[in-house]
């Protein structure tokens, strides 16, 4: 593994960068805004992503798809999805999640006109709009109630036979992890940029993950050596 | 057609390009045959088929966009259709769908919408680098079956 990515995924215990956040073991409180917190970006460090790979090969072929990128405009990203002659929808998802919940506190993600609201700023669209969706990180954040609210908007708003990519951390010792903006290089590689650490509001294994796509037709997992579960999950 | 009067206010200008100060808004329809900076706030529609729009950092635009070339470092709240290309710069925020042929979003820059990649019609983009497209009069129109209201 190159040296730069060595502790890349292992959050609170791993090393920080000279700009990141500092550890709860320096008495300092660590910022919990992720993206779109303010905060300057750590430098980009790059990756190899089975799951981005195995996102591609489904939607590569085809050109004028429709696709959703819940993690934010970025050069990248949008370029590369564009490249391929699909249309990108881009939603800043943990932003507007911010916003709507305040970057620190998920026990407001249970307020049901609160995740009415938050469903209407970030996933207001027709029944099978998109053909695929880079979810990457976000869902770890979101308390079971909202979580299952946004699993459930997800399912109706991709078409049958539709991908999804997303990631978990599979570190069930964490109580804080990274947040990172992905911006895609290649294929089957990424760019990664660490924003913050936020809490997650629970930790995943593969059963837990299964249970949670259960109206998904199939789950694949990729667990890579950096404690980051990847996940194709197809509609 | 309002009855009110079409919009007049002072273009003053900003590296050849007209503008619309931060302490102005415009409510109505504007359609520009010069390059046009909007400081001020917009509401309605804004056309600049030919030439290059910004809106500056103070910039609020609640309007259809429509020009060769638009450059965000405010706030624009409605679709954007920019010929050549668009620029989404660190600080602004656009939240409506684009149709161009280019687009660059800077790191910061906040977007919501959906984006598609057009690629210009070959006699379009002769034309639009043309001479023909040199010799546009500068000026902009005034606002046209429109209402304005002018803050200072």
């Amino acid at each position: 593994m190159l040296e730069p990515l060595k502790d890349f995924f292992r959050g609170s215990l791993g090393r920080q960068s000279g700009g990141g956040p500092l550890s709860p073991s320096n008495g300092v409180r660590i910022p919990l805004n992720g993206r779109g917190g303010g905060m300057e970006p750590a430098a980009l460090s790059s990756r190899k992503s089975r799951g981005l790979e195995e996102f591609f090969v489904q939607i590569r072929d085809t050109s004028g798809l429709t696709i959703l990128d819940l993690g934010g405009a970025t050069q990248k990203n949008v370029s590369f999805i564009t490249d391929l002659g699909h249309r990108l929808y881009s939603e800043d998802f943990l932003r507007i999640l911010n916003e709507a919940f305040g970057a620190e506190d998920t026990a407001e993600q249970t307020n049901p006109g609160r995740i009415e609201y938050f469903l209407k700023q970030t996933l207001d669209y027709p029944e099978g709009h998109f053909d695929g969706v880079l979810v990457w990180d976000v869902l770890e954040y979101l308390n079971p109630v909202l979580l299952h609210a946004v699993v459930e908007r997800l399912h109706h708003i991709v078409r049958p036979k539709a991908y999804m990519l997303a990631f978990f951390h599979s570190d069930d010792k964490q109580e804080q992890v990274p947040s990172y903006t992905f911006r895609i290089d290649q294929l089957n590689s990424l760019e990664i940029s660490q924003q913050g650490m936020r809490r997650p509001a629970q930790l995943y294994n593969n059963r837990s993950l299964e249970k949670l796509f259960g109206q998904f037709e199939s789950v694949k997992f990729f667990l890579t050596r950096e404690r980051l579960r990847e996940v194709i999950i197809k509609a | 057609m309002s009855s009110m009067p079409p919009a007049r206010f002072e273009a003053e200008t900003r590296g050849g390009a007209a503008t619309i100060g931060k302490a102005v808004k415009v409510v109505g329809q504007i359609f520009s045959r010069e390059d046009l900076y909007v400081d001020g706030e917009v509401e309605g529609t804004v056309e600049a088929l030919e030439h290059k729009l910004t809106i500056g950092p103070n910039g609020t635009v609640k309007a259809t966009v429509k020009a060769r070339e638009v450059v965000a470092l405010g706030n624009i709240q409605g679709n954007v259709e920019a010929a050549d290309k668009i620029e989404i710069r660190k600080d602004a925020k656009l939240t409506g769908d684009i149709r161009t042929a280019r687009i660059i979003i800077e790191d910061g820059a906040y977007f919501k919408g959906s984006i598609d990649i057009v690629k210009p019609e070959p006699a379009k983009a002769a034309k639009a680098s043309g001479p023909a497209a040199q010799a546009a009069p500068a000026s902009s129109a005034p606002a046209v079956g429109s209402s304005s209201d002018t803050k200072r």
